[in-house]
């Protein structure tokens, strides 16, 4: 017998989470002041960066559109538990995907080569997760081992495609050639004006109603669906998945499958919503972050979408403070970054016992 | 003369559980005192507290007559207490010497302790009859021999009152017997000796007094010779319970299961059932009686199809299975359906509310929902219906599955076997875990699913649930079945035999 671990829904999905961030802005704060800077002005900057202008909060929402899609993901594998550390790579092949389609599909206008062009991210990045999740369904081999080897074969591969074969002849830059003007996701500043509202111009393109979408639709397929359930049952109690007849290793591909497909997202979001090409290195380590994403918002699609809002003004409040306090590099951004993933993945248990024991004394003292 | 151990209003709170209320208890030096109680009671926590384990948040023990703190194992050996856990705490590749001198080898060289532990255990030998070869390897020792192991450790530390947790729950009749024979000498010899157990049989068969515990609280202590084992229950429950529930004499029907010369291999390639073949017929319950971990858990699972069997078929309703369709969905969809023996790892998923786990193999089910969406409102209604049905506490269907007491989980899960209209169940350790309350709960429906038609095929690790409930018993021993009784025509001690290997043929 020990203590209970019982929290009320609020406190474990609202308090402990907030109090990790708190914490982790402090820690942070100390950071700063260390290297001899404002942490106040500091966290002034990230806030005006990232929330205060129009241009800014696009960027903001911009990136968290991205997050949005790998702390999916995640959390999808980690429903059935598995730890995809592989988004990153399945990105990638979104990509490649994406390329395939739409510069091959020319002819087509953008009704069709649009949801093509999705669906062509969504196969390749199921694809690409297919293979580890059948290594670890039928082989046993471990999956956070396989997708980070994964990773690696994606970054070589889409190197040597870019270089060798997919690069215009005529360009010096390993990239393709420029996606069809009707395969580009219409920005929404764009779609906006056009029904006469102005807003500031930035990358924020309509790829985030699109990830707005796949949050409700992995809550539904989770929470509510058949399949769903039969992911859960996997991932929370193996031996029960075998008794009630559900297999193991079918569920463990059908998961990494949709969790591929979902970090495709992020090709779509970059590539058909902003960069209209194919380059290298267009996901930029957000497929990492999706884990923190997802581990902060408890792998439940409210979560992570608030999670990736708070990614989302790190990573443009992060670009505006090094801009503005150049002895705050974007490398101290990034530490700052970690220190919040630390607290909010692996120190998290450290708040849920301490706030789960208040909780407990509570009770106790109005019994 | 003081008492060995004197309890006086001891008190332990784990959050919001109050596991020890104000417990006194008392017991005499040179007596076997037992301790019954439903689980949960609270008579491990006092155990531990007794021993060491936890502290208790106020009271006092008294060893002897004088009072003492006990804050670690070690300061319970100390005083002159020992414990035999119901798990053992050996080393299995390790010699007996190794392992009783194990924490107490007295220097950094063994040679010198060695010797002397050799010596004590010959001692205890003598003294007690607790023969066994010393320098046998533990882990090819019977359960029986390691638990003597795990006496003599304590022994060895100059137990002078020994706690026994559960003991007879791995063993044999027959080493039961040969336990208690060894408790009794030690009792002669002065020792004082504390059994906890839930089995009155036991109680009324050894001890000298016996206490009661309920919620966390000591309600009675008796003398064993002026009570008896319904009034224990009634003490234990709070209410009258019916120990044994009865039964009408009924001629079974056609074999709805028939198993032939079944053969089960584990991931390890170890056999585990050896060439089984029996039938279950309609209205008939066939028990299978057995030491757990002889091979009855794999033969249910097998059955289920949770297992591919190696060799050998079964037919449902006369029906042949064969092995492309030998599958839980499969069998479930034929009407063989499984109450697990493992309610936690298997029958429910503790993390889910308790409407998804009343569920668990049947979320397939068309009428569940609408396509590929589960419809909750309905799984919540069908749920709240069946707990009040089966007397399920709390009857929340929202609550965690992991929430609910362990009778109140076995009745979920029954309720979702049995309310699905089975032809053939299978039932594994219908009660483990289960208060006496829920017991004869469990026990009544299980009759009355029998009288109703339906197949029944019990494993149970508990020879009374066994003996009550069969119309006919099967004996398990080492994957293989050693013998076939009427119930009404046997008795414990020839099943015992049978149990241990004794076979039909030699017997």
């Amino acid at each position: 017998m020990s203590a209970p671990l019982d929290l009320p829904r609020w406190a474990d999905t609202v308090l402990v989470p907030a109090l990790s961030v708190v914490a982790a802005f402090l820690v942070a704060g100390l950071v700063v002041l260390g290297i001899g800077e404002n942490p106040l002005s500091a966290t002034r900057y990230l806030l005006q960066g990232s929330l205060g202008t129009g241009e800014g909060l696009g960027f903001t929402l911009f990136y968290m559109t991205d997050f949005i899609f790998v702390g999916l993901a995640v959390a999808v594998a980690y429903h059935a538990g598995l730890f995809n550390i592989g988004g990153e790579g399945q990105a990638t092949l979104a990509g490649l995907g994406v390329a395939l389609v739409v510069n091959n599909l020319t002819f087509l206008p953008g009704f069709l080569l649009i949801p093509l062009g999705i669906l062509g991210a969504a196969a390749f990045g199921a694809a690409w997760a297919a293979v580890p999740g059948y290594l670890q369904a039928k082989r046993g081999s471990h999956i956070v081992i396989t997708t980070i080897m994964f990773n690696w074969l994606a970054s070589v591969l889409i190197v040597y495609l870019l270089v060798n074969v997919l690069r215009e002849p005529q360009s010096m830059n390993p990239e393709t050639r420029a996606f069809p003007d009707q395969a580009r996701i219409p920005f929404v500043h764009e779609v906006l004006g056009a029904i006469g509202i102005e807003i500031p111009a930035s990358q924020l393109n309509l790829t985030l109603v699109l990830a707005l979408a796949a949050s409700y639709f992995v809550w539904l397929l989770i929470y509510r669906s058949r399949l769903g359930y039969a992911i859960r049952v996997v991932g929370s109690n193996p031996s029960a998945a075998v008794y009630a007849g559900i297999s193991p290793a079918r569920i463990t591909i059908i998961a990494m499958l949709l969790s591929g497909a979902l970090a495709g997202g992020l090709a779509v979001n970059e590539l058909m919503g902003y960069q209209h090409r194919l380059l290298l290195e267009f996901t930029s380590g957000y497929g990492f972050v999706g884990i923190a994403v997802a581990l902060m918002g408890r792998a439940h699609p409210v979560g992570i979408i608030l999670a990736s809002l708070l990614f989302g003004i790190l990573y443009q409040g992060g670009a505006e403070l090094a801009f503005e306090q150049p002895a705050i590099t974007r490398d101290m951004v990034v530490v700052i970054g970690g220190i919040i993933i630390l607290f909010a993945g692996a120190l998290d248990g450290l708040f849920r016992r301490a706030v789960a024991h208040l909780f407990a004394r509570q009770k106790l003292a109005r019994a | 003369m003081s008492p060995a151990i004197e309890l006086i209003a001891i008190n332990k709170s784990f959050g919001t559980v109050h596991a020890n209320r104000n417990v006194n208890l008392s017991v005499e030096r040179g007596t076997i005192h037992g301790i019954v109680g439903e689980n949960g009671a609270g008579k491990s926590t006092l155990m531990s507290i007794l021993y060491g384990f936890y502290e208790a948040d106020s009271g006092e023990i008294q060893v002897n007559g004088q009072p003492i703190a006990i804050r670690s194992p070690n300061d319970a050996i100390n005083a002159g207490i020992g414990m035999v856990h119901q798990h053992f705490m050996l080393v299995e590749p390790l010699s007996v010497v190794d392992n009783v001198m194990l924490g107490a080898e007295g220097g950094a060289m063994l040679r010198v302790g060695e010797a002397k532990a050799r010596a004590e255990l010959a001692r205890l030998a003598r003294d007690y009859g607790l023969e066994i070869d010393v320098d046998a390897t533990v882990g090819d020792l019977s359960v029986g021999l390691q638990q003597r192991v795990e006496i003599l450790k304590a022994l060895y530390r100059g137990a002078d009152i020994l706690i026994l947790d559960e003991p007879t729950a791995v063993l044999t009749p027959a080493e039961a017997d040969a336990l208690f024979e060894l408790l009794r000498s030690l009792k002669e010899q002065g020792k004082t000796v504390i059994l906890i157990t839930h089995k009155l049989r036991e109680i009324m068969a050894i001890t000298d007094r016996v206490s009661v515990m309920r919620r966390g609280e000591m309600v009675a202590t008796l003398e064993t010779a002026d009570t008896s084992p319904p009034e224990l229950a009634e003490l234990m429950v709070g209410r009258r319970v019916l120990l044994r529930v009865e039964k009408a004499e009924k001629i079974p029907g056609a074999p709805l299961l028939e198993i032939d010369n079944l053969s089960v291999v584990d991931a390890r390639g170890v056999l585990r059932v050896a060439n089984a073949s029996f039938n279950v017929r309609a209205g008939e319950i066939v028990g299978i009686a057995g030491v757990a971990g002889n091979g009855q858990s794999e033969l249910l699972e097998a059955i289920a199809g949770m297992r591919q069997p190696m060799l050998g078929s079964l037919r449902v309703e006369g029906r042949n299975i064969s092995s492309s369709e030998h599958n839980p969905h499969r069998m479930r969809q034929l009407g063989l359906l499984h109450v697990p023996e493992d309610r936690l790892r298997m029958g429910l998923v503790p993390a889910f509310p308790a409407f998804e786990s009343a569920i668990l193999g049947f979320s397939d089910e068309p009428q569940l929902g609408r396509g590929p969406i589960l419809d909750h409102d309905r799984l919540i209604a069908d749920l709240t219906k069946k707990m009040e049905q089966y007397d399920v506490r709390p009857p929340a269907p929202r609550l965690k599955s992991s929430k609910f007491s362990g009778g109140n989980q076995q009745k979920i899960v029954l309720a979702r076997e049995i309310e699905r209209h089975p032809k053939v169940l299978l039932v594994g350790q219908p009660t483990r875990g289960v208060d006496i309350g829920a017991i004869e709960f469990i026990h009544r429906r299980l009759i009355a699913l029998r009288d109703a038609g339906v197949a029944i095929l019990l494993v149970s690790v508990e020879l009374d649930e066994i003996m009550n409930l069969s119309d006919r018993i099967l004996t398990m021993c080492g994957g293989k079945i050693t013998g076939e009784r009427k119930a009404s025509a046997t008795n414990e001690q020839e099943l015992g035999l049978l149990m241990a290997g004794v076979t039909d043929e030699a017997a």
